[in-house]
């Protein structure tokens, strides 16, 4: 098909002649802008390729003149920040907490650490004010599963509960129905006691049962009036705030095949500074002892 | 069909519509699916509760239907379906290889769609982002793909045209790249022949370069130089004018394929990736900016002595706003790819935002533009339905995007100067879970932005649908399109 260059009447620019399906083309030159700048932006990515590492060779690159590294950059930014704490957390280290707390300055410090970590660490189970949900404690209450003084709480999170460090909070409450200690109708009396000890039911004939199986299989751990004992973690029934819940169905399914949260050991993510932070930041968040 | 009009001493061609017929209605249908579930899973992350704990709602198994469903399902059958037109139109000749061959393009593409939508909801997965098929039916796909490639070829072979167009020179590159990207980033084995579980052969650091060349080779081949391919044909037969220049053409598409494949490690700055690998992607970013925006200049230039018809021309308006689209992504793309904005903007919803204005200003609304010129022509009506309703089309979907990519710049920059905000002790200042916090709002826009976007296509799809049925809602406000001297079908 012969060629046949048009002068296109809008622009003023000749066709380059060709014609597909009725669509032509205009020989326009480059414009002039476009050049310039994608020729500025040539010399941009070879100005790059000189002054930062770039070409590969057998075993190694080229490192540029600025002898760049993204790492060496990024642990300068680490290091600026941690210079501004690194007096302080070293000395909340070594410090008991009564040398801490005697210091306004490592107070201050601590708070922030212990602010910041706890929110990032702690904030996905416990709530962002320690609120907890049901399975995971709320820190901000005087109910304490393993105590509530700062050191207990240290050592809570430094070994964590049911955890695989060797210091870890353990204990492991039997499956009195699961495992044929208990009946279910003997599980139900309990279940009854363990009520009026919640304050939600009043005493009637099974309650009676109930607290005789109670004192035979669970206040060797629970307390004789279920007030709990945190050698072993063992929560406090006589209680207002129950980490699973207070409704009868809910008990019956405790006793039959408890439930047993477990914490991590934070000593191995969490260096033992920000750890002491964590500590005297939840103690302070209302419930500490 | 006949096309009604030939130019002298050239014999009819009697064109297969039926295949593009078939690709234009897939893609409308999965443009419909892609878009409701990405409406679906903007709501679970503004309201998580609705995984409602089914493991097959759950975000992680949805969000690949949802990337899939948009790119490979609507982009790819926009691509097959007009380029199966255009090169025909373009070479004056029927599509190589017969019905049955190009019949088996299309069920053997929907098959492996389906297959694939259907894997990710049952919990497989690759896990390769836009890769995420096992090799079974990736091996069903380069089956499929290899005759569209030989389709495709083979029409440009017995072409009756001495050139070949601009269009089917990015069509190509789209094609051949594609399946070379498909074939390397799915080098696995399987652990049995007989099961669906297969290891890459790529592992750490080369294994996410590996992936990354992919990923953004598929935005650089299958999303820009395929749809540039698609503009290069509909701007100008919808403006009835030239293209603006040959010589652009020429210089940007090879700049474009040979500057593009370069650029992937941009993904992983600051990260194990050697810091040499990071430069050369940085720079060859930076370098590619004025070969993409060369697409630009020709769709917009080419309107130039036209612009009166965006008002007579439905579709025109959609191809112009996505040109527009695609000019402000690919100066985004660039300026994100400089280490120093990545550090800010890598991880954030700015990257979201960015791929979005991509995704739906200019993938989608090219798209659409395509097909709204094309229904009409291929079922030989007139003209459109209701250009009223492409206009309100156009308006929703338009603010739609809008909404979108604000929220998303607004989230993005926020978490960005959040995550690397310390406070006077040498401390964070912000934990993860209070940017959560902070860019919800941004995420309730984001997701009416998809609700306007969604309601848009589905205006669309009625519309089209009463185009193909020979109905006319506003014959005098839209004036038949031989009345601007535009004859759809003619080929001269």
């Amino acid at each position: 098909m012969p060629t046949k260059i048009e002068k296109d009447e809008h622009s003023g620019t000749d066709t380059t002649g060709h014609v597909w399906d009725g669509v032509r083309e205009l020989n326009t030159p480059l414009p002039k802008w476009w050049v310039w700048v994608y020729a500025a932006c040539v010399v941009w990515g070879f100005a790059l390729f000189l002054l930062y590492p770039s070409i590969p060779y057998g075993s190694g690159y080229f490192h540029g003149l600025l002898g760049y590294s993204s790492r060496v950059e990024a642990m300068k930014g680490v290091a600026e920040m941690h210079a501004r704490h690194a007096a302080d957390m070293d000395r909340i280290a070594s410090a008991d907490f009564a040398t801490i707390k005697a210091d306004p300055k490592l107070v201050a410090t601590a708070e922030a650490a212990g602010r910041i970590a706890f929110a990032n660490n702690c904030q996905p189970c416990h709530g962002a004010g320690g609120e907890g949900h049901v399975g995971y404690p709320a820190l901000g209450d005087d109910v304490w599963l393993w105590g509530g003084k700062v050191e207990d709480i240290a050592a809570t999170i430094t070994h964590g509960i049911r955890s695989t460090d060797a210091d870890a909070r353990n204990s492991q409450m039997p499956s009195f129905g699961a495992d044929g200690q208990l009946t279910a109708a003997q599980i139900g009396a309990v279940a009854d006691y363990v009520s009026t000890l919640y304050g939600i039911a009043t005493p009637g004939p099974d309650v009676q049962k109930g607290a005789a199986l109670f004192a035979d299989n669970c206040a060797v751990c629970h307390g004789d009036k279920g007030q709990g004992n945190r050698e072993v973690g063992a929560p406090p029934l006589a209680a207002k705030v129950h980490l699973y819940g207070n409704d009868r169905a809910t008990i019956v399914a405790q006793i039959t095949r408890p439930r047993m949260g477990v914490m991590p050991n934070w000593n191995t993510r969490l260096d033992p500074a920000t750890i002491k932070s964590l500590a005297l930041y939840v103690h302070a968040l209302g419930g500490g002892e | 069909m006949v096309e009604p009009l030939v130019s002298a001493g050239r014999a009819p061609v009697e064109y297969n519509e039926a295949i593009v017929r078939k690709f234009i209605i897939a893609a409308m249908f999965w443009a419909v699916v892609a878009f409701t579930v990405g409406v679906y899973l903007a709501s679970e992350l503004s309201w998580p509760q609705l995984n409602f704990g089914l493991s097959f709602l759950n975000f992680g198994r949805l969000r690949p239907v949802h990337t899939s469903a948009a790119i490979f399902a609507f982009g790819g059958c926009a691509l097959l379906g007009t380029s199966f037109h255009v090169v025909q139109r373009t070479c004056h000749a029927r599509l190589w290889g017969g019905d049955a061959l190009a019949n088996f393009i299309f069920w053997g593409f929907q098959f492996f769609i389906v297959m694939a939508a259907l894997s990710y909801v049952m919990g497989y997965s690759q896990s390769r982002e836009y890769a995420e098929p096992e090799w079974h039916l990736d091996i069903w796909l380069t089956i499929v793909w290899v005759l569209y490639l030989l389709v495709f070829v083979g029409t440009l072979m017995k072409r009756e045209e001495p050139h070949i167009y601009v269009a089917n020179w990015f069509y190509l590159s789209f094609i051949v790249t594609v399946a070379m990207l498909h074939l390397v980033n799915n080098a696995a084995l399987p652990v049995h022949w007989a099961g669906t579980k297969s290891y890459s052969y790529f592992s750490g650091a080369q294994d996410a370069l590996v992936q990354w060349w992919y990923g953004h080779n598929a935005v650089g081949f299958f999303l820009t130089a395929g749809f540039l391919g698609m503009m290069y044909y509909f701007i100008p037969k919808a403006a009835n004018r030239p293209i603006y220049s040959y010589r652009l053409s020429i210089v940007h598409f090879w700049s474009l394929i040979f500057i593009y494949i370069w650029a992937g490690p941009h993904h992983l700055h600051w990260t194990a990736l050697p810091d040499w690998a990071q430069t050369l992607g940085m720079a060859f970013s930076i370098m590619l900016w004025m070969p993409s925006w060369g697409g630009m200049i020709n769709g917009l230039m080419t309107l130039s002595g036209a612009w009166d018809k965006l008002r007579t021309e439905p579709s025109l308006g959609f191809s112009v706003t996505a040109v527009g689209f695609y000019g402000m992504s690919t100066f985004e793309g660039p300026v994100m790819s400089i280490r120093d904005v990545n550090a800010l903007s890598h991880y954030t919803d700015w990257g979201i935002g960015h791929v979005h204005s991509g995704s739906l200003g200019w993938v989608a609304f090219i798209s659409f533009g395509a097909i709204y010129y094309l229904v009409p022509v291929l079922w030989h009506q007139k003209a459109l339905y209701s250009a009223r309703l492409a206009a309100w089309h156009y308006w929703i979907a338009t603010l739609g995007i809008v909404f979108y990519i604000s929220a998303m710049w607004v989230a993005g920059i926020m978490e960005g100067l959040m995550w690397r905000a310390y406070d006077a002790n040498g401390f964070l200042q912000y934990s993860f879970s209070e940017s959560v916090v902070a860019v919800h709002p941004f995420f309730v826009i984001r997701m009416l932005g998809g609700v306007l976007f969604l309601i848009g296509a589905l205006m669309m799809v009625y519309n089209l649908v009463m185009t193909a049925r020979g109905r006319f809602a506003d014959a005098a406000a839209s004036p038949p399109r031989l009345a601007g001297g535009l004859a759809p079908a003619v080929g001269d």
